[in-house]
């Protein structure tokens, strides 16, 4: 393989951890925002997903702090918030890199090849679906339908969609981000 | 805008749309659907006003920005009104052309238009395009036509007469007979009559009661109901609304994947303009019915498409469904009457009150009436939504109206229903499509996804696919879902990788009807669905599998094996350079080989041969040749002889 972050250096990967780690104090939700959101939606409890699912979008991942903070003004027990925070896809525990990549595994583009896109993918990332390289520059999910199976097989990266894939395609794709 | 208090202000309101509108007036639609957005329609958009205003016409043509049309193949497309020119594959540097040729000269551009690959004719009008001749666009056709942002757009073709006739000129009793009559079945999956649903909730007691769409569209490679909420959102609203109107509701809910930003987006919009016109709200057109509608984001979670999960998570809670020993129309959300139905479904409503039951149900077949949105995708020539009377067979949709299989492939079976479906094959093609149909052949309609499959599909493989998807997604509530499937996704992983006993298909088999009898709901009912189409149409591939550890299809990694043919490479180092395992030896003149210790069996060799040389193979269930000796590798060409 060229590329992964498993041949790296110890060295390399202390400096991209350090980098990693200021990115995600920058990152972290301020008390206020999140009161706001909670406001928003009138403070009731039913509100839980809506709630997380706003701070989720707009800090692309769920702190503990954040998690607490709901806890106490919507008055759910942590407990309740941790199950919901881990059975919906769409939250995430831990800091997402810069950019995030969305494979689509959908039927179609699995029965045109997303599988050997995959590969080739966490090949180039080092990283596997769920997880965010250790600089925090690529996380890697997949998703079930992008909704545009004609490009089948299909990749979102930051919004944006790159179609009509093959394993040779990858490289020149991730290249162009920074 | 002020709002309208009443049947006939409504007339004239749209009366008034409808005077300031001229039908001669050019007018460019252009989709703007998920797949066109990704393949540059917003880029278009922007050349076309600019264009527009630089050429002078900003005020004497109209530019609308459409929902899904359906033709995903072929996006970005454009539609010219009021002649019909339907323009495919468009790029912003065509732009300029077709406002100056087609807008002022009224010329057609011939390059831009759809080649008949059959007569070689070029076509001028969409809706003589074959993919589009053959559908019958009732409920989905108007998103062509809409700026699903503009509620003026929906006045205009008529939009929320079905609603103020239903308030006005008939009373719930007489709405609930008429879609009884009509015989509409649920679009989502279940197939449930919806006049029956809502005469359940309708007689159940207590004050409170709810309707909601299921607009949780999880199935892998379906998106219709995406297109319709993006593209149409108030023929769904209105569908709703009717619906609360029978049950005696007054509060209703979308739930809407957060996948689906636009859909979010235009819902919420559509949501709001029907408030300000008096449409939604309380006492709606003045006739003293109240009824709000919410949006609600769901989190990402395929069981929540179930009806008790979806309840569940509205709630604010995981979604986890419960035993139904009470329908959820009798105890749903909140312990409330509550009807839930799928977007398709909502949006037929209106089309039934306004033509009446009796035209609705002389479409389809005897007990599948009216039409179903399917997507077509996977290994079709024409990838897109297509809108079909139930009752079309499956060899129409995807012969005619599909184009066939592309590449000169051999087709080899649909795959119907998304995960609790199955794989109907090549035999069985002239099924007509109907609930009951696609479910006596092993599949089900399910929300209408059409996944098509040629000879390169290794069906042990789908199976394979379905239940990874389904372990990952079921809840965890039951043990024969949780466990059974885990234990299935694990054998038949086996299976594809070469490590298949002989006894396999039968314990396979015997989980299948452990979760099929024994799971809480329809997600672990269904899962063992996908393997037992398959085994029932495929089974020898399964046995190639097992028996001789070879993939007939050539797609298992695991059992598979690159070759580069020594009598037909030419040594022309494309894959030699594109191998990203730097797995293949040979330079200029020297016939290419492959290490099989190093090959990642990626396929990027197979992809980049030249056609003309074919040299690169795939090899399943035989040893890999030897390679050949090195000293006899340099290739003399013939030319160089001279």
């Amino acid at each position: 393989m060229k590329a992964g972050s498993a041949m790296l250096s110890p060295e390399v990967k202390e400096q991209k951890w350090i980098r990693g780690k200021k990115q995600i104090r920058k990152a972290t939700m301020v008390n206020e925002r999140i009161d706001q959101i909670i406001d928003k939606h009138q403070g009731e409890a039913s509100s839980l997903i809506q709630v997380l699912l706003e701070i989720q979008s707009e800090n692309h991942w769920l702190p503990k702090e954040a998690l607490e903070r709901v806890s106490e003004k919507l008055h759910v027990p942590l407990t309740r918030i941790q199950h919901i925070a881990t059975f919906y896809k769409a939250f995430s525990l831990v800091p997402k890199g810069r950019h995030e990549i969305h494979l689509c595994v959908g039927t179609a583009c699995h029965v045109r090849g997303a599988t050997r896109v995959l590969d080739t993918v966490q090949d180039l990332t080092g990283i596997k679906p769920g997880e965010t390289d250790l600089d925090l520059k690529f996380s890697l999910q997949t998703v079930n339908c992008l909704g545009c199976c004609a490009l089948g097989p299909v990749m979102d990266v930051n919004g944006k969609t790159h179609g009509k894939l093959a394993p040779s395609k990858i490289a020149e794709v991730l290249k162009n981000y920074e | 805008m002020s709002r309208i208090n009443s049947l006939a202000e409504l007339e004239e309101f749209r009366k008034g749309i409808l005077s300031k509108r001229d039908p001669n007036k050019p007018c460019i639609t252009l989709c703007s659907g998920s797949a066109c957005h990704a393949s540059g329609s917003e880029e278009v958009a922007a050349i076309i006003e600019e264009e527009l205003e630089k050429q002078g016409l900003s005020s004497s043509v109209d530019f609308r920005k459409t929902g899904c049309h359906g033709f995903c193949e072929r996006g970005p497309i454009i539609v010219i009104h009021p002649e019909e020119i339907c323009y495919l594959q468009i790029e912003p540097k065509d732009v300029p052309e077709i406002i100056s040729q087609t807008i002022k000269e009224k010329k057609v551009i011939e390059r831009l238009l759809y080649t008949d690959p059959g007569a070689n004719e070029k076509i001028i009008h969409e809706s003589e395009i074959p993919f589009y001749k053959y559908q019958e666009r009732l409920v989905f056709g108007s998103n062509g036509n809409i700026d699903p942002k503009r509620i003026d757009d929906y006045l205009a073709i008529g939009g929320y007469s079905a609603l103020a006739k239903v308030l006005f000129r008939m009373t719930s009793e007489e709405v609930l007979s008429e879609v009884k009559k009509s015989n509409l079945r649920g679009r989502g999956g279940g197939g449930f009559p919806a006049g029956s649903k809502w005469e359940g909730s309708r007689n159940a007691l207590g004050e409170i009661k709810y309707v909601i769409v299921n607009a949780d569209e999880g199935d892998p490679g379906a998106y219709m109901d995406r297109a319709l909420l993006e593209g149409n959102p108030h023929s769904v609203l209105e569908g709703l609304t009717i619906g609360a109107y029978v049950i005696g509701s007054h509060e209703g809910y979308i739930y809407v994947r957060q996948e689906y930003p636009l859909a979010v987006e235009n819902v919420n919009i559509a949501i709001k303009q029907a408030q300000e016109y008096g449409l939604l709200g309380k006492n709606i057109l003045g006739s003293g019915f109240d009824f709000t509608v919410k949006v609600h984001q769901g989190a990402g979670a395929f069981v929540c498409g179930e009806s008790t999960a979806l309840m569940t998570a509205l709630e604010g809670r995981a979604g986890e469904p419960r035993p139904k020993y009470v329908r959820s129309n009798v105890v749903g959300l909140w312990g409330r009457p509550s009807v839930l139905n799928n977007v398709e479904t909502w949006a037929n409503v209106p089309l039934i009150i306004n033509n009446g039951a009796d035209w609705f149900a002389q479409l389809g077949t005897e007990n599948s009436k009216g039409t179903k949105i399917f997507s077509l995708v996977g290994k079709i020539t024409n990838t897109g939504l297509v809108e079909v009377p139930m009752g079309m067979t499956l060899r129409d949709i995807i012969y005619k109206i599909g184009g066939g299989i592309p590449g000169g492939k051999r087709f080899k079976a649909v795959q119907t229903g998304g995960p609790s479906g199955g794989c109907i094959p090549e035999e069985l093609l002239d099924l007509e499509v109907g609930f009951d149909e696609l479910t006596k052949a092993g599949s089900m309609m399910g929300s209408g996804g059409m996944i098509v499959m040629d000879e390169d599909t290794c069906m042990v493989d789908v199976a394979r696919y379905f239940l990874d998807f389904l372990t990952d997604e079921s809840c965890g509530k039951c043990v024969p879902c949780r466990e059974g499937m885990r234990q299935m996704l694990k054998i038949l992983t086996n299976i594809t990788h070469g490590k298949g006993k002989e006894d396999d298909i039968e314990l396979l088999e015997e989980l299948s009807e452990t979760a099929g009898d024994a799971s809480l709901c329809a997600l672990g009912r269904t899962a063992p669905n996908p393997f037992l189409s398959t085994l029932r149409y495929f089974r020898d591939e399964y046995e190639a599998h097992i028996k001789e550890k070879r993939c007939p299809a050539l797609s298992c990694k695991e059992l598979i094996a690159y070759h580069i043919d020594p009598k037909k490479c030419q040594a022309c180092m494309i894959c030699l350079k594109k191998c990203p395992a730097e797995a293949i030896a040979g330079g200029k003149n020297r016939i290419h080989v492959i290490d099989q210790e190093k090959c990642t069996k990626c396929g990027t060799c197979f992809e980049v041969c030249p056609p003309r040389f074919g040299a690169v193979q795939k090899i399943s269930g035989e040893p890999v040749p030897a390679p050949i000796p090195e000293e006899a590798r340099t290739i003399i060409r013939e030319s160089k002889q001279k």
